[in-house]
């Protein structure tokens, strides 16, 4: 992946829309890489917990909306409770996933999901299901 | 004792095993319990952004709904929900200025939140109320022989500011199962995360982790594994389907709550542990071990 860094792009709106939305203090990480050790899901991320954390440093915002790991995080803080630096990376990667959700870009279209989807689970997945992938 | 307490939607319909067992539990315990009135979904996730107020109104409406039950504390039994409330009345009472905002946006209550209403959990109330000496004490059937998995998963456990117990190895469901009689068997994925509400679009990722955290249970022994969440629970039993299409040597093994083993133990009759509920039948261990 060829990846272009700039100024401009390390004091981007993005970046501060980030910090903002995850109340986190980003530039603390120093890149352990102690939560990625951790996550149950990376195995399936293309952008691994500290390297989004390190993207969002450097203000790759193209890279990291069009990521599948931000879809792939189920929020479920293993990550934050671990990092040496406390920084709660769920939280940064929820402000990522918002970004796009207030643009009304949603992950999941319910009224794509076909009868027995919506039919087998019971409530507490759907209602979760919607709350992180709707807006 | 009387409680007030917040069921949560999915207990009244999928989930009627956890309650109906917990409920004739509590009964055994002499525990009063009193579902409060006019209830909401709590949402089942706290949220996570700094400027998303909106989400807290539904959890905190629900406290104030136990104030008007004249009680100082709401109890919970999913783990889902109690991590919700509890997080969420964490959030006002540090921050007054938002729960401003939030009685602002519920002007048509009666009377406001002040941030003085406790959440807890039914596992905080069976050990440090109750306290699971007396538990024993009144387990009329023993569970004797049964090699008992505990699986906490996410939201019982994180973050630390919920947590009853140790984040990365706590013992409190293991703990009420040996007080009842039972074999508690430790394994090294019991707060793995189960890949949650990732069920609805992706529940090939829920296969992935029924297979890693069931065979780590199964080859440690364990002959049912317990939860305390009704996602959990949807996860690893219904969806133990789809594992064992996607892994052929994957298997099977009946999930149960920890209160369905409670209400055995303590004399329950069998029609409040629902065991029609469940897609891994339960009932041939039980069975086996004379519990049913
Ligand atoms: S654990 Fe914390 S400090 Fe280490 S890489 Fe992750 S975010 Fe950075
Ligand atoms: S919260 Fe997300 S990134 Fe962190 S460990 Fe869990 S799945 Fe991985
Ligand atoms: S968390 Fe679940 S069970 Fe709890 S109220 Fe909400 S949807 Fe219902
Ligand atoms: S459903 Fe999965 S994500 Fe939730 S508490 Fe249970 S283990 Fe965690």
């Amino acid at each position: 992946m060829r990846t272009n860094i700039s100024r401009h792009k390390i004091r981007s709106p993005f970046v501060a829309k980030v910090e903002e939305l995850s109340g986190q203090n980003l530039l603390a990480c120093y890149q352990c890489g102690k939560c990625s050790a951790g996550c149950p899901a990376v195995y399936q991320m293309d952008i691994l917990p500290n390297q989004i954390i390190r993207f969002i440093q450097l203000g790759l915002k193209e890279e990291l909306l069009k990521s599948n790991s931000i879809w792939i995080c189920a929020s479920c803080m293993t990550c934050n409770v671990r990092c040496p630096k406390g920084i709660n990376i769920a939280e940064a990667i929820e402000a990522v996933r918002q970004i796009l959700l207030r643009k009304r870009e949603d992950h999941v279209k319910v009224e794509e999901l076909s009868d027995s989807e919506r039919g087998n689970v019971p409530p507490i997945a759907l209602i979760s299901n919607f709350r992180k992938f709707t807006s | 004792m009387k409680l007030s307490y917040f069921p949560g939607c999915t207990l009244k319909n999928k989930a009627k095993n956890f309650e109906d067992s917990a409920l004739c539990s509590l009964k055994k315990l002499g525990v009063e319990v009193e579902e409060i009135s006019r209830w909401n979904c709590c949402g089942t996730v706290y949220s996570l952004t700094t400027d998303d107020l909106i989400h807290h109104v539904a959890p905190i409406r629900n406290l104030i709904r136990a104030k008007e039950a004249g009680s100082d504390r709401l109890m919970t039994l999913c783990a889902m929900c109690y991590n919700t409330l509890k997080r969420s009345n964490e959030r006002v009472r540090s921050n007054p200025e938002d729960l401003d905002i939030i009685n602002d946006l519920m002007y048509k209550e009666e009377i406001d939140y002040k941030g003085d209403v406790d959440v807890v959990h039914l596992l905080e109330i069976l050990k440090n109320e109750i306290k699971l000496e007396n538990i024993a004490k009144k387990a009329i059937k023993p569970l004797k022989g049964l090699k008992v998995a505990s699986y906490y998963g996410c939201y019982l456990v994180r973050p630390q500011e919920i947590g009853f117990d140790d984040m990365e190895n706590p013992m409190i469901m293991d703990e009420l199962m040996t007080a009842l009689g039972a074999e508690a068997i430790d394994f090294p994925h019991k707060v793995e995360c189960c890949g949650a509400y990732q069920t609805v679009d992706k529940p090939e990722i829920i296969a992935d982790r029924a297979n890693q955290i069931l065979s780590s249970a199964v080859k440690q022994g364990a002959e049912v594994v317990i939860v305390s969440c009704p996602l959990c629970s949807f996860n690893l039993d219904q969806r133990q389907k789809e594992t064992q299409q996607k892994f052929p040597e994957f298997k099977n093994i009946p999930i149960l709550y920890f209160s369905q083993l409670l209400a055995i133990a303590l004399g329950c009759p069998q029609d409040s542990l629902r065991l029609d509920l469940h897609y891994i039948d339960p009932k041939p261990i039980l069975k086996e071990k004379g519990l049913i």
